[in-house]
């Protein structure tokens, strides 16, 4: 059997997170390709909804990167999405995804080698929690699905 | 005038929306004269059968009420579809899945292990449960199928006009004698109308707002409310910034905090995660330059039950539609 490659939602501000991650690639630091990144203006606009529909869509984990707090370039929309990942996490255990598949982390801009090291250690820890089980292949284990079209 | 044919079938139901059109009262005596009612088991002896005789397209207005678990429930909501000009899902449980469709929560196994074995007050040594099918001295035997999941009824057929609420109100339900008035010159309203305001409840809201942040999260039985100020201002759960207005705002008249019946507005795809929004808007915004993301988590963790209370009335039509259970 294969091994199993987790699929990563990444949401990364414009600002920070984006310009980190960037500045990792650029300093050729390496890090897994499991990622999928989202780039958005500020992390304030991940709207829950679009973390559910990351994991309706049958996304392992879901990473939300923010400038550090007091950094954010609008203020305060990073400690925003702080409060909605918060309350987001809380559901996702409720629902039985689990909070774990779900992550919050601030990375600068000139934090390359931390964007590499968020997204490495999230990845290994999505791969520790097995695929999601919202994923289309692993339906047949829960009940019904779920699933929209991918 | 032609009087219109009106068909009301059911699914899993409490039979209240049935109630709510009994409450029209003296009003009933209008809709008794506009349409001829052809099949309401609820209030009269219809049988399955008379609903299936009629051609298809014969019955001008089918309203369906309930969520469907059962594949007798989903025949019925086939079979008004078929007959049906125009179906109107009439109610929160045939519009977004409903009370019932909170059993998404569980798995139809656990159901029967519970009902049929674990209660006290049950002896079934063998675990015997029903089967879709049983011979019985040379007769064939047959129960509805039970599904895995409830549903609601846009997610079985296609559904012309919806009327939430649970059960819906009677203003709402008495904006259906014009349209009825309105569809016996053969004008249909736009498919997909809601009966029901397009703003949230908030909109409508008699109590005052004043931009007040929260620390704490209180239940209803805790507290006695301020009468004036918005409840969730108060720090009681109200469901209002994320429902859809129309109801006249009758429990926060009754200073209860809203239970989101009327569902998510035209606008919003999940009306969970808009009320998860709509808390982390005013929930530890004080001094939260000074939090940590586990005090944050702490306040979170004040909710009891989020899916239970965001998705009160919506979890098969939600983004994640239902718990995961680990077998």
């Amino acid at each position: 059997m294969d091994e199993f490659e987790p699929k990563i939602i990444a949401f990364l501000c414009n600002w920070c997170a984006y310009a980190g991650a960037d500045l990792a690639g650029i300093s050729r630091i390496q890090y897994p390709p499991n990622i999928r990144v989202i780039r958005l203006m500020c992390s304030g606009r991940v709207d829950e909804a679009m973390i559910l529909e990351a994991f309706a869509r049958g996304a392992d984990g879901v990473l939300v990167c923010g400038c550090h707090p007091r950094e954010c370039h609008y203020m305060k929309g990073n400690l925003c999405a702080r409060r909605r990942v918060v309350g987001l996490k809380c559901l996702l255990e409720n629902i039985g995804i689990g909070r774990d598949r779900l992550r919050l982390e601030w990375v600068g801009a000139s934090e390359g080698p931390k964007a590499a090291h968020v997204i490495s250690s999230f990845t290994q820890s999505i791969r520790q929690l097995g695929p999601s089980p919202l994923r289309r292949d692993q339906v047949s284990s829960m009940i019904g699905a779920a699933l929209l079209e991918v | 005038m032609r009087k219109l044919k009106l068909a009301i079938g059911l699914g899993s139901t409490c039979a209240g929306c049935d109630i709510a059109i009994l409450d029209l009262n003296e009003k009933i005596l209008d809709l008794a004269a506009a349409v001829e009612i052809v099949f309401w088991p609820t209030a009269m002896d219809f049988k399955l059968k008379e609903l299936e005789e009629f051609g298809e397209g014969e019955i001008d207005l089918g309203l369906y009420h309930g969520t469907i678990r059962t594949s007798a429930q989903e025949h019925i909501a086939h079979l008004l579809r078929e007959k049906s000009k125009a179906l109107m899902a009439f109610g929160s449980c045939a519009c977004f899945g409903g009370i019932p469709g909170l059993c998404n929560l569980t798995s139809k196994e656990a159901i029967f292990e519970t009902v049929y074995r674990d209660t006290p007050s049950t002896v079934n040594p063998d675990f015997t449960v029903p089967k879709t099918e049983v011979k019985e001295g040379g007769y064939l035997l047959t129960l509805p199928e039970l599904y895995q999941e409830g549903k609601a009824l846009p997610q079985v057929v296609d559904v012309d006009y919806y009327l939430p609420g649970c059960p819906p109100v009677v203003e709402l339900i008495e904006k259906l004698l014009p349209i009825i008035e309105l569809m016996k010159t053969g004008e249909l309203p736009p498919k997909g109308t809601v009966i029901a305001s397009d703003k949230t409840l908030c909109e409508e809201c008699p109590l005052t707002r004043e931009n007040k942040m929260i620390s704490q999260i209180v239940r209803p039985h805790q507290v006695i409310p301020d009468p004036q100020r918005c409840l969730l201002e108060q720090g009681i759960l109200c469901m209002g910034p994320a429902t859809r207005g129309g109801c006249g705002a009758r429990c926060i008249k009754a200073l209860m905090p809203c239970r989101g019946c009327m569902g998510p507005t035209a606008e919003v795809e999940d009306q969970g995660a808009k009320m998860i929004s709509a808390i982390a808007s005013i929930l530890g915004v004080e001094d939260e330059k000074k939090l940590s993301e586990e005090d944050v988590e702490k306040l979170m963790n004040q909710i009891k039950d989020p899916v239970g209370t965001f998705y009160r009335f919506t979890l098969p039509m939600a983004l994640i539609n239902k718990r995961v259970i680990k077998r």
